[in-house]
C-alpha cells in the first residue's frame, strides 16, 4: 500500500532521511517511533508530499508520489493525515469541518455529505457537538473531529503524526480509542507516536527511527521485550523513566 | 471678531431654479459615495488579489505585488491623482482619447479619473492587510487544507482567506474611512463632490463658517455609519473562539 524506497530528503545541509526503505501493506498498522528531531514528522508527511523528497520513490497505493506527473490533489484526497495540533478550521462548525472536503473535492452533494458526516459523528461519540465550533471543544474532541474529518473523503490510508502528544493525560485514551476501532475495521495506519500501550495492542509493526534512518523493524512485543540496538534500548529506557 | 451666523443659508435660492444650498450638500455627499463605494469595491477586489499574491510560493507573482505596493504606496496620493487626470489619457489608444477628452461629459471623466486613482491607491493598502492577515494564520491550516485534497485556489477560497478576512476586519475598516476622506481630492480636478459643493457654497454666500460646520457634520456622521456598518458585519461574520467572538 505504501513503499518508501531509499528515501532521501534534505532541509538546506540538514540530511532528515537518509535511504529510507519501508513496506506498509493493505490493513496493516504500523508504528513510527524514535526520538525527537529524528525525522518521523518528515518521513510520514512525504506520503501525501506534505514535504517533498530529493532522492527516491514513494508509491501509494500503486501510485508513484514522488512523480511530478503525479496529480497531488487526487492522492491527497485518498490519504487521510490527521495532525498533532488537530488544525480544524475555526471558522467552521464541526459538521462543515468534515463536510467542507466531500463537497468541494468530491463533488458530493450536501445532503449526503452532512448524513455521512454525522454517521462519522456518531462513532467518534461526537454527534451531539455538531453545531460547535472547534473553540468550544476539548483538545481530545477536537483531535477525533479531524480524525472524522479524514475518514470522511473515505481515504485508503489514514496517517497519524503524534496525534495524541498535545492532549491532556484524561483525553488520550478517548483519541486512542476511535483509533484502535479504525484499525480493526481494517484501516491501513500509518501512526508516529510514542503511546507504546496502543502500539502493543494494536500495531502489527513497530518501526524505530532515529537520525533519518529506519534502525530496527519489529513486531510490537518483540520490539518492546527485546529491543536488538542500543539506540533504541536507550530510546525505550528514556521513554520508560516518569521523569523523561 | 464679528461674524454674523446664519443658519439658514442652506435654505436661501441658490438662484438656480428652484435648488436651495442644501441641496449643494446632498448633490456633494452622493458623489463623495459614489466616488468612495466603487473605488473601495475595486480596491478590495484588487487588493485581495494581489495579497494573496504576495503570499503564493510562485516568485514572479509575489515581486510583482511587491512592486506594485511599493509603487503605489510612496507616490504621494494627489500626484498619483494628476498622473491618471492629466497624463494617461494622453497615452490612450487615440479612440479612447477622443472618447474620453470630447465626448465624455467633464464630470464623468474627472469621476473615471479619481475612481481609478483611489482604487489602486487604496488596492496597495488592502493587499498589504491581507497579506498579514493570510500570514497571521498558523501553518498547520494550509497543510490541513492540502492534506485532504484541496488545489491551491480552493484552500485559499475555503480556508485561508475567510479566516484571514475575519482577522482583518479591524484594519479593513480604517481603510474603509480613509477613503472616504481620500474622496476629496476629487475636488482638485473639478468633480464636485461634498468638499467642492462646501467651498462652492462658502464663496456664493460668503457664510463659509456655517458651510464647514455642516460639511464636518456630515463627514463626521458618515464616517460613524460607516463604522458602524463595519461592526455589523464583523458581528455577522464573528465565530466563537476566533477574533474576540465568545468562547
Ligand atoms: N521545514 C523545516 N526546515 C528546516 N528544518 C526542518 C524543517 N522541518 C524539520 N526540520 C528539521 O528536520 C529534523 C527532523 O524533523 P522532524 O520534525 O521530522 O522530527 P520528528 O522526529 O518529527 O521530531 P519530534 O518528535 O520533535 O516531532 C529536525 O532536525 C528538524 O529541526
Ligand atoms: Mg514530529
Amino acid at each position: 500500500m505504501i513503499r518508501f524506497n531509499n528515501v532521501h530528503k534534505w532541509f538546506k545541509d540538514l540530511h532528515v532521511l537518509k535511504g529510507v526503505n519501508l513496506e506498509v501493506t493493505q490493513g496493516e498498522v504500523v508504528v513510527v517511533c524514535g526520538p525527537s528531531g529524528s525525522g518521523k514528522s518528515t518521513l510520514i508527511r512525504t506520503v501525501n508530499q506534505l514535504e517533498t523528497i530529493n532522492e527516491g520513490e514513494i508509491w501509494v497505493d500503486g501510485v508513484n508520489v514522488t512523480d511530478p506527473k503525479t496529480n497531488l490533489n487526487a492522492l491527497r484526497a485518498e490519504v487521510g493525515f490527521v495532525f498533532q495540533h488537530f488544525n480544524l478550521y475555526p471558522h467552521l462548525s464541526v459538521l462543515e469541518n468534515i463536510t467542507l472536503s466531500p463537497i468541494k473535492v468530491k463533488g458530493m452533494d450536501k445532503v449526503a455529505a452532512e448524513k455521512q458526516a454525522i454517521n462519522l459523528l456518531e462513532k467518534v461519540g461526537l454527534a451531539h457537538k455538531k453545531d460547535a465550533f472547534p473553540s468550544q471543544l476539548s483538545g481530545g474532541q477536537q483531535q477525533r473531529v479531524a480524525i472524522a474529518r479524514g475518514l470522511a473523503m473515505e481515504p485508503r490510508v489514514m496517517l497519524f503524526d503524534e496525534p495524541t502528544s498535545a492532549l491532556d493525560p484524561e483525553m488520550i485514551g478517548e483519541v486512542l480509542k476511535v483509533m484502535k476501532d479504525l484499525a480493526e475495521s481494517g484501516m491501513t495506519m500509518m501512526v508516529v507516536t510514542h503511546e507504546m500501550g496502543f502500539a502493543r495492542e494494536v500495531a502489527d509493526r513497530v518501526v524505530f527511527v532515529d537520525h533519518g534512518e529506519i534502525i530496527e523493524q519489529a513486531h510490537p512485543e518483540s520490539f518492546f521485550t527485546n529491543p536488538q540496538h542500543d539506540r533504541a534500548k536507550q530510546f525505550l529506557r528514556q521513554l520508560l523513566t516518569p521523569m523523561n | 471678531m464679528n461674524y454674523n451666523w446664519d443658519w439658514n443659508v442652506f435654505f436661501k435660492s441658490t438662484g438656480i431654479g428652484s435648488e436651495i444650498y442644501l441641496d449643494w450638500f446632498i448633490s456633494g455627499l452622493g458623489w463623495t459615495i459614489a466616488v468612495a463605494l466603487v473605488a473601495w469595491i475595486v480596491a478590495l477586489i484588487i487588493g485581495s488579489i494581489l495579497g494573496v499574491m504576495r503570499t503564493l510560493p510562485n516568485k514572479a507573482a509575489a515581486s510583482f505585488a511587491a512592486g506594485y505596493v511599493e509603487l503605489f504606496r510612496n507616490v504621494p496620493l494627489l500626484v498619483q491623482l494628476f498622473v491618471w487626470y492629466f497624463l494617461v489619457p494622453d497615452y490612450l489608444p487615440e479612440q479612447t482619447q477622443i472618447w474620453f477628452k470630447q465626448e465624455l461629459a467633464p464630470t464623468t471623466s474627472a469621476y473615471i479619473s479619481v475612481v481609478v486613482c483611489l482604487a489602486l491607491f487604496t488596492a496597495a493598502r488592502v493587499c498589504e492587510q491581507v497579506r498579514t492577515g493570510i500570514q497571521a494564520l498558523p501553518k498547520g491550516q494550509s497543510a490541513a487544507a492540502l492534506a485532504v485534497g484541496f488545489n491551491q485556489a480552493q484552500m485559499y477560497r475555503h480556508v485561508l482567506l475567510p479566516q484571514a478576512f475575519r482577522i482583518i476586519i479591524p484594519p479593513l475598516t480604517s481603510e474603509f474611512l480613509n477613503i472616504f476622506k481620500n474622496s476629496s481630492v476629487a475636488s482638485l480636478i473639478g468633480l464636485m463632490e461634498l468638499l467642492a459643493q462646501t467651498k462652492q457654497t462658502a464663496e456664493f454666500t460668503a457664510n463659509m463658517f456655517e458651510a464647514f460646520t455642516l460639511a464636518t457634520i456630515i463627514y463626521f456622521v458618515l464616517n460613524m455609519s460607516l463604522m458602524g456598518l463595519m461592526s455589523w458585519v464583523e458581528r455577522k461574520v464573528r465565530v466563537p473562539g476566533m477574533m474576540g467572538g465568545a468562547k
